[in-house]
């Protein structure tokens, strides 16, 4: 199989490159229209044919490094290091992107397959597709280099076989670790088909923003998995680290973070673009800067250029990542400045308020978002260079920086859906605005009512305090959007004698779009009020002996046993508790702590107990090695569970968004005779 | 009269200012001066020195010496009432740099802090300014905040928002992701 999957990736490289050359002279030839003695057109679906069976190339190898896995070939250094006998299958299928081989093997594999889909369906537009399928095969053959001649995932082991591998890492053994590279990675790789499409409609000056409209399905899906990522990896840290958070702003956080500020940004300011032909430099270079910032969150990852508890070892791939960065930075700079005339804007900002100054300060700000937590990340390289010193950049700095800027972002997520496009009136945005910011003082009554204040012992609290002009905000954005969904709908209904309910349906399947946004906007208030909650967590401490009890909130653990477990793979002590609520027996947790056997490693399994209104999660630490005693820490983590609630509302958001809207005609109205709307209804 | 309409444009128009002051005043004053809340913020600013990349206030190895020491040292400072300065100036002196959470605001560092507020603050004014030159502050003499060099810029603004409004709440695709 070792011998499969290093054959396979030698000729998936051949294949790449001759997609890169043979697409790259074709899209020459007919773009200078020199008589050549091979049909261009033919060359060009030669070249376009080797993407596809690039795929295939690409496929036998991922397959040949799964096949291994499963079959414990530890003549493979990637699976001795990575793998042991004893690891539950769907462990041994995530050992393919435990390792730094691995995962960029993952990485071309997704690449290819995409170029795959892309490749297929060429017929939408040939040449487009074409500069397109050429772009992506210069990115794939980086990653197939790579993959040959820096990390190749095949080489074998000098010396003895071992009997059994290393293992999994403990950390990574949870089910989410499953799922939640794959999705990051379905993220990272997703922005190279829109980034592909931009390069590609600026090299052959593409007319019009039929590109923006072919890619959108793209950028939305990427932006989607990329989301799902994130908020995996934090459930993920929140599950299996036992520190109670689920964010800690290590560098390798921060890198999936970067791009999904700057694809958020895209697909607002993008909009613009397709409505009113404004921003097209902009949307070029936000696009770029996505794709770009991808390869850095992949660097960082990879290329040990900055401390992070999720970095692979130090390791010569990072100069690898950055020569690639510098050529793609060139040849996007070298492109925009032969061609940027032809993104000359066709309209120009008539208003400082209005739907497109909302939307250019939205991208503004999420901008600013993504410089600080570059410069943050980055901040300790400077540092030592400068100073010769090395620094930390960690939660302090982003709380006191990224979370006002975050608020503000908050606040213009209420108030682009409010504002027209083009301009309005005084009187039309006070009238908008009433209803929002009404919510917005009724929260702040009714947190410093149920005793969230900013205050504690007379001192101020920073987190409390943004915490509640999160959570007023959140109100006043929400109220905002369902306002602008119950106008909607109401027109609709009376239109169709429906009641309000059907007509938001409606409402939504007629301008999914819109609407399927607006629900995602849901989705991260949402999760933001979850966020939030995080400015009032509790947590307590404690040696528990048997019957011993402990008390946090309204809840009152008592310790009723410990208990050993063991399988093949770990060995675990349990800790039980009954847990009381008010005082009455309500429900028992068992938390765990297991020691892997073939690493030696210790892992803590936390056990969770999620209501709305908050999650008691539960830590068996160990033994104090002093006395004996089991510790058992406590949290009363309020909200959480509405962050994970926010983020299926996002996903549901972005599905809506991807259905086509229901054509006017297509409409199942009722027959009425109702006579057109009239304005004074909206 | 007219002094009284002075003052109270005086006052309207300084508001804001006040309310800036006010929240800077609070921004500034962060940070927690009794024993048990100061042990609170303290921890949570300074770094585990045991290589896991947690707060020494959030490190959750069990008999993790490093962070125990650290902590046990900081509760000692606190005790002795030194000032936050001088804390982090001991934990600097014995463990480095990289124990602070975030760098300090004085000498090269404050570059840390400044950078992010003056970039945004940077990009406002340029946006702004090229909202300005497009001709996008310009007000109307309907008190509205006009549009301009279109066929329906000669719309009142109201009858322009009413229109756009029932197009875009009866269907037709105007945007959105």
């Amino acid at each position: 199989m070792a011998t499969l999957g290093s054959f396979s990736l030698l000729i998936a490289l051949a294949l790449a490159a001759y997609n890169l050359v043979a697409g790259a002279a074709a899209l020459w030839l007919i773009a200078s229209g020199r008589p050549a003695r091979v049909s261009p057109e033919r060359l060009a679906d030669t070249a376009r044919r080797a993407g596809i069976a690039g795929f295939v190339a690409v496929t036998a190898a991922a397959f040949a490094l799964v096949w291994s896995v499963f079959t414990n070939d530890f003549s493979i250094a990637y699976i001795a290091e990575h793998s042991n006998i004893a690891l539950p299958g769907a462990y041994k299928f995530a050992a393919l992107w435990s390792g730094q081989e691995g995962s960029l093997l993952l990485w071309a594999w997704l690449l290819a397959a995409f170029g795959f889909v892309m490749r297929l369906r060429h017929k939408t537009d040939v040449t487009l597709y074409a500069y397109a399928s050429a772009i992506l095969a210069a990115v794939q053959v980086f990653f197939l280099l790579v993959l040959n001649f820096n990390a190749p995932p095949f080489s074998l082991l000098t010396g003895a076989i071992p009997q059994d591998g290393n293992g999994l890492n403990p950390l990574l053994q949870y089910p989410e670790m499953v799922i939640h590279p794959p999705m990051l990675y379905l993220g990272y790789v997703g922005f190279t088909v829109p980034f592909a499409f931009a390069l590609g409609a600026l090299m052959m000056r593409y007319p019009g923003e039929k590109w923006i409209k072919i890619t959108r399905v793209w950028t939305l899906v990427t932006w989607m998995f990329l989301t799902v990522g994130i908020f995996l990896g934090m459930h993920w840290a929140y599950a299996v680290l036992g520190w109670g958070g689920y964010w800690g702003w290590d560098p390798v956080e921060n890198a999936s973070f970067m791009p999904w500020l700057t694809g958020t940004a895209f697909l607002h300011s993008v909009m613009m673009q397709e409505r009113r032909g404004m921003m097209k430099s902009w949307n070029m270079w936000l696009i770029f800067s996505t794709f770009l910032l991808t390869i850095l969150g992949t660097m960082l990852t990879r290329g040990g250029l900055v401390s992070s508890v999720h970095a692979f070892a130090q390791s010569t791939i990072g100069s690898w990542f950055m020569v690639f960065m510098g050529i793609v930075l060139a040849v996007c700079i070298f492109t925009y400045i032969l061609n940027h005339k032809h993104l000359k804007t066709e309209h120009h900002l008539e208003s400082l308020v209005s739907r497109e100054s909302s939307f250019l300060f939205n991208n503004l700000v999420l901008l600013t978002a993504c410089f600080v937590i570059l410069w943050g990340t980055l901040y300790p390289i400077l540092s030592e260079y400068v100073e010769g010193s090395k620094v930390t950049v960690g939660a302090p700095f982003y709380n006191r920086v990224a979370v006002p800027i975050g608020l503000f972002l908050l606040f213009l997520t209420g108030v682009g859906p409010l504002l027209p496009w083009r301009s309005t009136s005084f009187k039309a945005i006070k009238r908008n605005f009433v209803m929002p910011t009404v919510a917005l003082w009724v929260t702040v009554i009714v947190c410093l009512v149920c005793g969230a204040r900013p205050w504690s012992d007379g001192q101020f609290q920073s987190g409390a305090f943004y915490a509640i002009v999160g959570l007023a905000l959140c109100a006043a954005v929400l109220v905002a959007i369902l306002s602008e969904f119950s106008r909607g709908a109401s027109v609709i209904a009376k239109q169709t004698h429906r009641n309000i309910f059907a007509g938001a349906w409606l409402l939504t399947r007629r301008n999914t779009r819109r609407y399927g946004g607006y629900i995602v906007h849901i989705g991260v208030v949402i999760s933001i009020v979850g966020l939030c909650g995080a400015a009032f967590n509790q947590n307590i401490e404690h040696e528990l002996g048997l019957n011993d009890r402990m008390g946090i909130g309204p809840y009152t653990l008592t310790c009723t046993g410990f208990t050993q477990d063991s399988n093949a793979n770990y060995d675990s002590d349990y800790a039980m508790l009954d847990v009381s609520y008010h005082g009455k027996p309500a429900f028992q947790l068992a938390p765990e702590k297991r020691v892997y056997l073939v690493s030696g490693q210790p892992q803590t399994m936390v056990a969770v107990h999620s209501v709305l209104l908050w999650d008691l999660y539960v830590v068996y630490e160990g033994s104090n090695p002093d006395t004996g005693q089991p510790i058992i820490k406590a949290y009363l983590n309020p909200l959480v569970g509405w962050i994970w609630a926010g983020l299926v509302i996002m996903v549901m958001g972005t599905l809506i968004a991807l259905v086509p809207s229901l054509k006017p005609g297509a409409a199942a109205t009722k027959p009425s005779g109702t006579p057109a709307i009239q304005g004074g209804q909206a | 009269m007219i002094a009284l309409k002075l003052k109270s444009t005086f006052i309207s128009a300084t508001r804001p200012l006040q309310a800036i002051a006010l929240a800077a005043a609070v921004y500034l004053s962060m940070g927690a001066t009794d024993a048990a809340s100061r042990y609170n913020d303290l921890s949570h600013r300074l770094m585990c020195v045991c290589g896991c990349a947690q707060l020494a206030g959030e490190c959750n190895h069990v008999g993790c010496q490093d962070s125990t020491r650290e902590l046990a040292e900081l509760r000692t400072d606190i005790a002795a009432n030194l000032s936050d300065r001088q804390i982090f100036d001991a934990f600097t002196a014995k463990y480095g740099a990289t124990v602070l959470a975030a760098p300090p605001a004085r000498g090269f560092d404050l570059i840390a802090w400044i950078a992010p507020f003056a970039v945004f603050l940077a990009a406002a004014l340029g946006t702004i300014l090229l909202i300005r030159r497009w001709g996008g502050l310009r007000v109307g003499k309907s008190g509205a905040l006009a549009a301009e060099g279109s066929d329906e810029a000669a719309l009142d603004p109201a009858e322009r928002e009413r229109r756009e409004r029932i197009r875009r709440e009866t269907g037709s695709d105007d945007g959105g992701f």
